[in-house]
This record gives structure tokens, C-alpha cells and sequence, in this order.
């Protein structure tokens, strides 16, 4: 319509309302038949894809791992195991536990995102709670610019700061350094990242996705760390 | 359907190569732009949205000139939207099913097909008026017009920008990339020069039509 | 991630402008941007319906939610916004006639834009609360009427201008549109 149609033509004949009634109920319940059909028809093809996604996604960031169980943790500080096709209530953050071949917990991946050059990069980074460090991470979705933004997954010296430390603080409250990105070159400490010269932004929205969602999500998960370890 | 079984084959061929030529919905009537120019930043996507459309587009044509009779003209811009808009729901599971990648990479702009114009526009011009057999064809003959529009954005965009088609390098690791082409300027760009070789070529055409009719005048 | 309602009016409005990034609403930015005096309104009047449609759309989807319905999400956009157009359109009418002659014969030709329902399911798929819902909607119309008043003034000089005449009309327009956004990735990065 936007492209010049009029709707507001004048017409001879009206016609009644009861059938137009009709007609528009008849063919709103044929549309609503057709689109049940697709989402039912669709459904577990549909959850069988995104399931292998999140395994793909997973096991790139946490190798040893051959098995996923995914959670909730909960704003309260519980953990609540995910159903197929659940979604979150507020305020609880989904990660997923990757278990090896006998069922022992090798590592945690949870999502980040952070403002980008172009817009929002949302990462998923993996986490190690042997030896609290983030091993790596993989880029779930990003617009940054080709050929400059894409050098995070890309670029050597910048996968060189992985693992990055982790380390949360005695009382369990947050991480004893906050994850910085400085400025290239600059890397002191095993919990900052060097910035990749000329995608500066890029580079910091990775340490501040990698931040501000282990931050909250990291003490949430210590103190269930026992019973995590081993596979449910 | 009794008018497509009397028709001559010439006459469908007319009416299919009508969209993909003469009345191509992208370069010659400019419409659909929106899903043409955001996601053709590579020939994949842009094919697969060309797919996707197609599908909208001839199922809607299908429905609407099924039920051309029963629709009330008083509230038919209504009954076409909620019927296209079913099909782009049903196009848009499809494609989660089939490719979540693909379904990331095409984005909010699979939902976006329910304001294509085209499609719209097609219903009201031509399905609703047609009989089922007609607006299939002619439907198809759009959505490949569309389909080659979208893929010859996609592949210029991807060449210059990438220096691949289909994922697949084309100059070797020596070729810089012509990175502006797959982001936003890129696809003003290359489709005003489309368009620019779509209205050349007309014009040519006309010339060309124009001499002939003088030479069988004087002849 | 909490994006700050002027980090996401920024977002829309500039850095990654609804028409000149994201290609959104390309038919009345190619199609009414002929005159700066038509281009104005129709900014003016595409903001409002935004506006109206993120209000709808987030309403709406609460209610889908609650009842688990997301498969029937486009659909009811589609129809809500259309018929909240088409409401606005007959209010406008009977209680302010002078804003009526200024938007009216725009209005029917935004129910369907895809900037509005573009702000609809952005807002959804980004998970937005209601404060940056229509925070995003308004940048989102301040944005559109941005770039169309740019186009619309670039235009009206190029009017006098010896330009070939095969590339006038629609392929000079997008050459233009092509300009522009390049101008405009000057913004990326910005409000980060």
C-alpha cells in the first residue's frame, strides 16, 4: 500500500454485513488453520535446529565437552534445568554446562552482548571453573564492519589474550578484576585484553559482553558448582 | 482453469516472462526494496529471499484468486494482508526448519516480505481479478523476475565485496575487497547502477523499434 | 545487556539510521521525497504512526505471551496496526481537521511501510521494555524524517542540474541514497 494503491475507492453496491462478516471470519479461520499447521508441521525440525546450533556453538568454545545440559540460573540465586522449547522468566540468565564422556563438567558457556562499531555483538564465551579462566569465546551474531570487526574471531594476537583470568572474588560477590579491554599493546595482567589496533570498538564490546554477563552470572553459579560437576 | 487449458502456450509464456521482463518488479517498477537491498549482501541470501517471496507470492496469488467471488471489495486490502501475512508466517517456520543460519542471516526481513508492495500489489491488480490458473503463472513470472533482480544485486554485491560468489573465492588471496559494497552504501550503489543499465537498455530498445518501424515505412 | 533509552534513540536515529542503514521504508523515501514542503509532513506523520504502532505492538505482545501464541505474532501486528492507522485516521478527522489536511493523505500510505512494522518487530526481537519501545520508535521516525528532509533538499537542487537524462528519476535517487549512507557510517560507534 505503501507504494500508491488506494484503499478508499467508492463503491455502487455495498455489501450486507453479515456476510462480510462471514467471508472475513471464514477466511481468518482458513489462515488460522494454515498457520497452525506450519507451526505443528515445523515444530520439532524447528527445536531439532536449534538444538544442534547450541551443541555446535558449545562445543566450538568448550572442546573436552560432549554433552550439554542446559539451566537457568535464577535471579533468586537457584538453578533451574531448561525444558525443550522453555523460555526465561526475568531476570534469569541461561547458560549451558558442557560435560565430557563420563560425565564430569569441563566447562560452562553463557551468551554476552555488548554495543559494537555497528550494533549489538553478542558473543558466547566459555568459562572453566577448575581453573577460572574464560578459554575462548565465539561470536553468536554480529554486524561489525567485514575486514575489520570480523578480525575478533580472526585475528592471532587478539585470541593470544585467551584464556583470559576470571577469577571471582573470596566472598563470591564478583570478579576479583574487572575484564578490561586496554588499549593495543598495553596488556598488563592475564584479565585484560589487548585491543586489536583499528577495531578498538569491537575489541571492548568483547571484553565488556565477557564482563558484565560474568558478573552476574558467575556468582550465581558458585555456589552450585558441587552439584554441577557431575552430569544429572 | 478452463481459460488456461484454452490458452496457447505462447500466451502463458507471454504472461510469465511479462513479470521476469517487462514489468520486472524490481528494476523497471521498483518495487520491494527494503528486502532487496538488506539482504543481497551475498547471492545466497539474496537468493533465498527470492525463494521465500516466491513462495508468498504465489500461494497468496493463489488464495486470493481462489476466493476472488466470496471477498468483499469493501474490506479486501484487509483479507489480502491477513492472507499474505499467513504465508510469510508459514514461509518463515520453513526456513527455521530448514536453516537456522540462513533464517539468522535473513533476519526480521523474512516477516518484513507481509509489506513487500509487490506482493500486495499483485493480489489487488492482478490475482483478485484472474482465475487461479493465470495468476499462478503470472505470479511465478514475477517472483522470477524479483528472484533474478535480488540475485544480481546479491552476486554484483558479493563479487566487489567479498571477492566470492556463493562462498566460493573467485580472485585469489591477492584481491582487496571492495568492503563499502557489502555494507549499506554498497546497495544504494549497485542498485542505482542497475537501474541506470535497466533504462539505458530500454531506451536503446525504443530507438531500436523506432528505426525499424521508419525502415518498414519506407520499404 | 541494558541499552539506556538515548543509547537506543541514538541507535535508531543516527547510527543505524531506519532508511539509510537498515532499508527500511525505501518507498516513500524514494517515492515522496521529491519536495521538501510534502517530505516534512510525511516524516511528521510516519513518526506519529510509529509511535502508535510500538505502543500497539508491545501491548499486544504481552498478551501473545501470556497466552502462547507467538506463532500468531505477524499477523496480529500486521491487522493491529493497520486498524490503529485507520483509527487515528477517523479521530484526526473529527477532532482536529487542520492536522487532518496536513497527515491525512499520508496516513493510509504508512499503515503498511515497513518502517512501522519494522519498528514492531525490531522492538520485539531486541527484547525491549516499554521505555526503550518508544524511545526506539521515536528515533526510529526522527531518523526517517532525517534522512527523507535530506533527500528531499538534495533533490529539489538537482532539479536544476544537467544531469543525463537516462539516470535521472530512480537510479540518480539510490546514487544519492548510496551517498548519504555513506555519510551517515560516519555515525557508527556512536552512543556505544
Amino acid at each position: 500500500m505503501s507504494c500508491g494503491m488506494n484503499n478508499t475507492q467508492t463503491l455502487p453496491q455495498m455489501t450486507p454485513a453479515v456476510a462480510m462478516i462471514r467471508t472475513l471470519g471464514l477466511i481468518a479461520a482458513l489462515c488460522g488453520v494454515i498457520i497452525v499447521a506450519a507451526y505443528q508441521g515445523t515444530y520439532d525440525a524447528v527445536q531439532e535446529n536449534k538444538r544442534i546450533a547450541v551443541e555446535r556453538a558449545v562445543f566450538k568454545v568448550v572442546p573436552a565437552a560432549k554433552s550439554i545440559v542446559e539451566y537457568f540460573a535464577l535471579a533468586d540465586g537457584k538453578l533451574e534445568k531448561v525444558g525443550a522449547g522453555e523460555t526465561a522468566q526475568s531476570g534469569a540468565i541461561k547458560f549451558y554446562a558442557g560435560y565430557d564422556k563420563d560425565g564430569r563438567l569441563v566447562g560452562i558457556a553463557a551468551e554476552g552482548a555488548a554495543k559494537g562499531y555497528a550494533d549489538t555483538v553478542r558473543i558466547l564465551f566459555a568459562w572453566e571453573p577448575a581453573t577460572q579462566q574464560v578459554p575462548g569465546f565465539g561470536v553468536v551474531s554480529s554486524r561489525e564492519t567485514p575486514g575489520i570487526g570480523d578480525k575478533i574471531v580472526l585475528d592471532k594476537n587478539f585470541l593470544a589474550n585467551f584464556p583470559l583470568e576470571a577469577r571471582l572474588r573470596a566472598d563470591g560477590q564478583a570478579l576479583a578484576h574487572e575484564i578490561q579491554t586496554v588499549k593495543h599493546g598495553s596488556k598488563a595482567n592475564p584479565w585484560e585484553i589487548d585491543a586489536i589496533a583499528g577495531a578498538t570498538i569491537t575489541s571492548r564490546a568483547v571484553g565488556k559482553a565477557i564482563n558484565d554477563a560474568a558478573q552476574i552470572l558467575l556468582p550465581r553459579i558458585r555456589p552450585h558448582l558441587d552439584t554441577l560437576k557431575e552430569k544429572p | 482453469m478452463s481459460i488456461v487449458m484454452s490458452a496457447t502456450t505462447t500466451d502463458r509464456w507471454d504472461e510469465f516472462m511479462e513479470g521476469v521482463w517487462r514489468q520486472n518488479p524490481l528494476f523497471v517498477m521498483v518495487l520491494g526494496l527494503c528486502p532487496a537491498l538488506a539482504v543481497t549482501v551475498s547471492a545466497i541470501n539474496a537468493l533465498s529471499m527470492g525463494l521465500a517471496t516466491a513462495f508468498v507470492l504465489t500461494c497468496s496469488a493463489l488464495l486470493v484468486s481462489l476466493l476472488r467471488r466470496m471477498i468483499p471489495k469493501e474490506v479486501r486490502i484487509a483479507t489480502y494482508i491477513v492472507i499474505i501475512a499467513t504465508f510469510v508466517t508459514v514461509v518463515d517456520y520453513l526456513i527455521q526448519a530448514i536453516s537456522l543460519a540462513l533464517y539468522d542471516a535473513l533476519g526480521a526481513f523474512i516477516q518484513l516480505i507481509v509489506v513487500n508492495c509487490m506482493i500486495l500489489g499483485r493480489a489487488e491488480a492482478h490475482a483478485s481479478k484472474n482465475p487461479p490458473g493465470i495468476a499462478v503463472i503470472n505470479a511465478l513470472g514475477m517472483s522470477a523476475g524479483f528472484a533474478i533482480g535480488l540475485f544480481a544485486l546479491g552476486a554484483v554485491r558479493e563479487i566487489l565485496g567479498a571477492g566470492t560468489l556463493f562462498g566460493i573465492s573467485l580472485f585469489g588471496s591477492g584481491f582487496q575487497p571492495w568492503v563499502v559494497m557489502v555494507l549499506p552504501p554498497g546497495g544504494f550503489f549497485v542498485l542505482g547502477m542497475w537501474l541506470l543499465v535497466f533504462a539505458a537498455w530500454g531506451r536503446w530498445r525504443q530507438r531500436r523499434q523506432a528505426r525499424q518501424a521508419e525502415a518498414t515505412r519506407h520499404a | 545487556m541494558h541499552e539506556s533509552a538515548a543509547q537506543v534513540f541514538i541507535n535508531a536515529f543516527l547510527a543505524n539510521n531506519f532508511v539509510l542503514a537498515m532499508f527500511l521504508g525505501l518507498c516513500p523515501f524514494i517515492g515522496v521525497s521529491g519536495k521538501l514542503e510534502t517530505a516534512a509532513p510525511m516524516g511528521a506523520a510516519t513518526t506519529f504512526v510509529m509511535l502508535v504502532a510500538s505502543l500497539c505492538a508491545y501491548g499486544l505482545n504481552l498478551l501473545l505471551a501470556y497466552f502462547n501464541l507467538e506463532f500468531l505474532r505477524l499477523i496480529a501486528y500486521i491487522v493491529i496496526i493497520a486498524s490503529a492507522v485507520q483509527l487515528v485516521e477517523m479521530v484526526l478527522k473529527k477532532y482536529s481537521p487542520g492536522l487532518f489536511r496536513a497527515l491525512g493523505i499520508y496516513l493510509p500510505l504508512i499503515t503498511t511501510n515497513c518502517a512501522v512494522l519494522g519498528v514492531a518487530l525490531f522492538q520485539t526481537a531486541r527484547e525491549y521494555d516499554f521505555v526503550q519501545s518508544v524511545t526506539f520508535a521515536v528515533g526510529a521516525g526522527a531518523g526517517f524524517t532525517l534522512a527523507i528532509i535530506l533527500m528531499a533538499s538534495v533533490r529539489e537542487r538537482l532539479q536544476l542540474s544537467d544531469v543525463p537524462s537516462v539516470a535521472q528519476g530512480a537510479a540518480l535517487s539510490f546514487m544519492l541514497a548510496g551517498i548519504l549512507s555513506l555519510a551517515f557510517m560516519g555515525f557508527a560507534g556512536l552512543g556505544g
